[in-house]
């Protein structure tokens, strides 16, 4: 009895441990796609792709093996920016995937990292305060400012069934003419920029700054280190989440369980928008000085919706995956130097999420590989049995 | 009246693009695909038709500008064969396909014109299409003026397109099989009928007209190929379609409420009564609209009943 007992947990560890490889295993096959596809692209339109594979080796490593030997061998700078640039992308990242676990497709990130920039960027310019505290205002006034800018999509899907891919699409467009508006509109503002946001609402950090070789490496990287955690936990060790990936999983069953659906959708939507909003405070406090009238989308939001599924929604999966997507990203100059179309990088991202799509075949597939394997063993076990000792054998198949 | 009429006649070209891309994604999920990629198939066929027509416009004059939005149809049915093929035959994600797709749009296009160009744009193009009056009819007393004075000839591409949609789908054999492929996709097997052509067609249909909805926009609204050139037009003509109840007539005059939203936001500008108000918020205008025009017409769901929902061909 104990032994069957203890062959049954054997089994559902090794269960468990071997989807959570699949997730790894997919996510590496869609990465490799990505990149063997950019490579043709690169190919065909004459781009050397080496060009591109040592930018990035430069931008994730900080070396530059042409100038071996050299005090230019190793500049931890690229290492600090390309970390830098992750943050708000790991940020966007958590945004989509919390929204993902309710059944909800949030591709307004790039909307509400925009109201989250603008929150911060009014809290710093407007909020007298002389303290320290005044980059804690601020980087809650970007969550909130993120978290109400997903409150009204979240509202059209509970209670209306407003498709939220479009209706948060819309939102992207209305946040970034509006906060522009209002931006132009503070004290001291042009037509490009804000005035110098004062130094005591900042995120940026002398020390990151010197050991990193003078990266713009911030502060950020707390926000970072509560939030992964918070999502975790939020997720799988609370009754609301577990409500949350309830809904998502199947909203009428959940309905039928005694669930608040209606609000559990729109709490994930405010929760999502906090997390791109925190990713608008990363790069509103940390990356730049000063608010930016924006010419167009910096494409923070979408390239969280690789992040997000290619990190398996998952909070370490997205980590990992963050820090790709803003290797690619850092490397963007690098790139342009060697004469390699900056815009490839946004491609590979691109491709990546497009392999995702295709996820159901490449599980379908792999699974297909690994059940042929378990028959391939099983039948050679069975035949050594057999070869041993063919009565038990008989016997094990007639019990099937 | 000079106002309005001029009005009129600017929303009527500025739904162009919205009509014909709204109708094919009519196509694609009246066959039973989610087609949200319809942005990015606008941006690639924007992109195709300002590159063809830069280099053709000096040797083929006034045929250019129709060469270049057929090319950027056919590289509409190319670029949104890989949604089909994800969608269709790998039982993928449709909306992380079309998501994807839309991704992967601004940033090829721009790529392309980094190689060909040697630039973040396409080289502009000296003129578009060019805009008709559109002799007997246009003397028509206030019709005449408002529909066949000063517009571009794309303009009765697109009525043709709806015409011409409402006979194909409501009309012939053909057409009640694709829809019931987007109802009942079982019931369409059963006949022996290929649920998966069906829903390849609808899909490619839809690349087809959004292709030349992106060439067309770039071609009357612009005079060369950003990463910007769609704004948002693809997802607006989602918005069309939702709103217009899965219909043609319908999408139409969805499509004209749109244009004129944005022609609204362009004309407030010169209202005294808005001079203190910011331009940006007259530009954020249209995408509000649409979001109330979700709000009001979302409540009965006239969606196809299998849209999104992937068909395994029993065999």
């Amino acid at each position: 009895m104990a032994e069957v007992e203890l062959k049954k947990t054997k089994k559902h560890k090794s269960l468990a441990k071997s989807e959570n490889g699949r997730l790894i295993l997919t996510a590496l096959i869609a990465i490799v796609l990505a990149f063997l596809v950019a490579i043709l692209v690169m190919l065909a339109t004459g781009i050397k792709p080496g060009n591109f594979f040592s930018a990035l080796l430069r931008t994730f490593t900080g070396l530059d093996f042409s100038k071996a030997g050299t005090d230019a061998f190793f500049k931890p700078r690229y290492v600090g920016e390309f970390i830098q640039i992750s943050l708000p992308l790991i940020m966007t990242g958590l945004s989509l995937g919390f929204a993902y676990r309710c059944g909800l497709f949030n591709i307004g990130a790039e909307g509400q990292v925009i109201a989250g920039i603008l929150g911060a960027n009014l809290v710093a310019i407007l909020v007298p305060w002389q303290s320290k505290s005044l980059a804690v205002l601020a980087v809650l006034a970007a969550g909130l400012f993120g978290a109400l800018w997903a409150l009204i999509p979240g509202l059209l899907k509970a209670h209306l069934g407003v498709s939220e891919v479009v209706s948060t699409i819309m939102f992207n467009y209305m946040a970034i003419y509006l906060s522009n508006a209002v931006l132009k509109a503070l004290p001291g503002s042009n037509t490009q920029r804000t005035i110098d946001l004062p130094d005591q609402a900042m995120l940026t950090s002398p020390w990151l700054r010197e050991i990193t070789g003078n990266s713009r490496l911030h502060w950020g990287i707390l926000i970072i280190l509560i939030c992964i955690p918070l999502y975790n936990i939020l997720l799988n060790r609370t009754s609301f989440g577990y409500e949350i990936r309830a809904v998502g999983f199947n909203r009428d069953a959940a309905r039928y369980a005694g669930m608040k659906v209606k609000s559990r959708i729109v709490a994930s939507m405010m929760i999502s928008g906090l997390f791109a909003g925190l990713a608008g405070a990363c790069l509103a406090l940390g990356t730049f000085k000063y608010g930016r009238i924006l010419p167009g989308f910096e494409n923070y939001g979408f390239d969280g919706i690789a992040v997000g599924l290619l990190g398996g929604t998952k909070g370490v999966g997205i980590l990992l995956a963050g820090l790709l997507m803003g290797g690619l990203r850092s490397g963007q100059a690098l790139m342009q130097a060697q004469r390699v179309p900056l815009e490839i990088a946004q491609i590979v991202s691109a491709l990546i999420v497009l392999f995702v799509a295709m996820q159901k075949a490449i599980d379908f597939i792999l699974s297909r590989m690994a059940k042929k394997r378990r028959l391939e063993a099983q039948e050679m076990k069975t035949q050594e049995a057999a070869d041993n000792n063919p009565k038990p054998a008989k016997e094990e198949e007639g019990g099937k | 009246m000079e106002l309005f009429s001029s009005m009129f006649v600017l929303a009527l070209i500025y739904s162009t693009p919205i009509i014909l891309a709204a109708t094919g994604v009519l196509y694609s999920e009246r066959s039973g695909v989610t087609n949200i990629a319809i942005e990015g198939v606008m941006v690639m066929g924007a992109f195709v038709a300002a590159t063809i027509l830069y280099y053709t416009e000096a040797s083929m004059g006034d045929f250019a500008p129709w060469l270049s939005i057929l090319l950027a149809g056919l590289a509409g049915i190319i670029y949104s064969s890989i949604h089909a093929f994800i969608s269709i035959d790998l039982e993928g994600d449709q909306t992380i396909s079309g998501t994807a797709l839309n991704m992967l749009a601004p940033a090829l296009g721009v790529y392309l014109c980094q190689i060909i160009f040697g630039q973040q744009r396409s080289q502009a193009f000296q003129r578009g299409f060019v805009k008709t009056t559109v002799p007997g009819l246009s003397e028509i007393p206030l019709i005449g003026r408002l529909f066949f004075s000063n517009i571009y000839p794309t303009f009765f591409l697109a009525l043709a397109v709806v015409i011409l949609t409402y006979i194909i789908l409501w009309k012939t054999p053909l057409g009640l099989r694709l829809r019931a492929a987007g109802e009942h996709p079982a019931a369409v097997d059963s006949l022996g009928i290929s649920v998966r052509k069906l829903r390849y067609g609808g899909v490619l249909t839809s690349g087809f007209l959004g292709g030349m909805a992106g060439g067309i926009m770039v071609l009357t609204q612009s005079t060369q190929f950003t990463a910007s050139s769609i704004h948002g037009m693809g997802f607006i003509s989602i918005a069309a379609l939702i709103f217009g109840r899965w219909n043609p007539w319908g999408v139409l005059g969805a499509s004209f409420f749109f244009g004129f939203s944005q022609i609204f936001g362009i004309y407030s500008r010169d209202v005294p009564l808005f001079a203190n108000i910011p331009q940006e918020v007259f530009q954020a205008l249209p995408y509000a609209l649409t979001v109330l025009a979700l709000l009001f017409f979302s409540r009965k769901s006239a969606a196809p009943k299998a849209v999104g929902i992937p068909y395994k061909a029993s065999n």
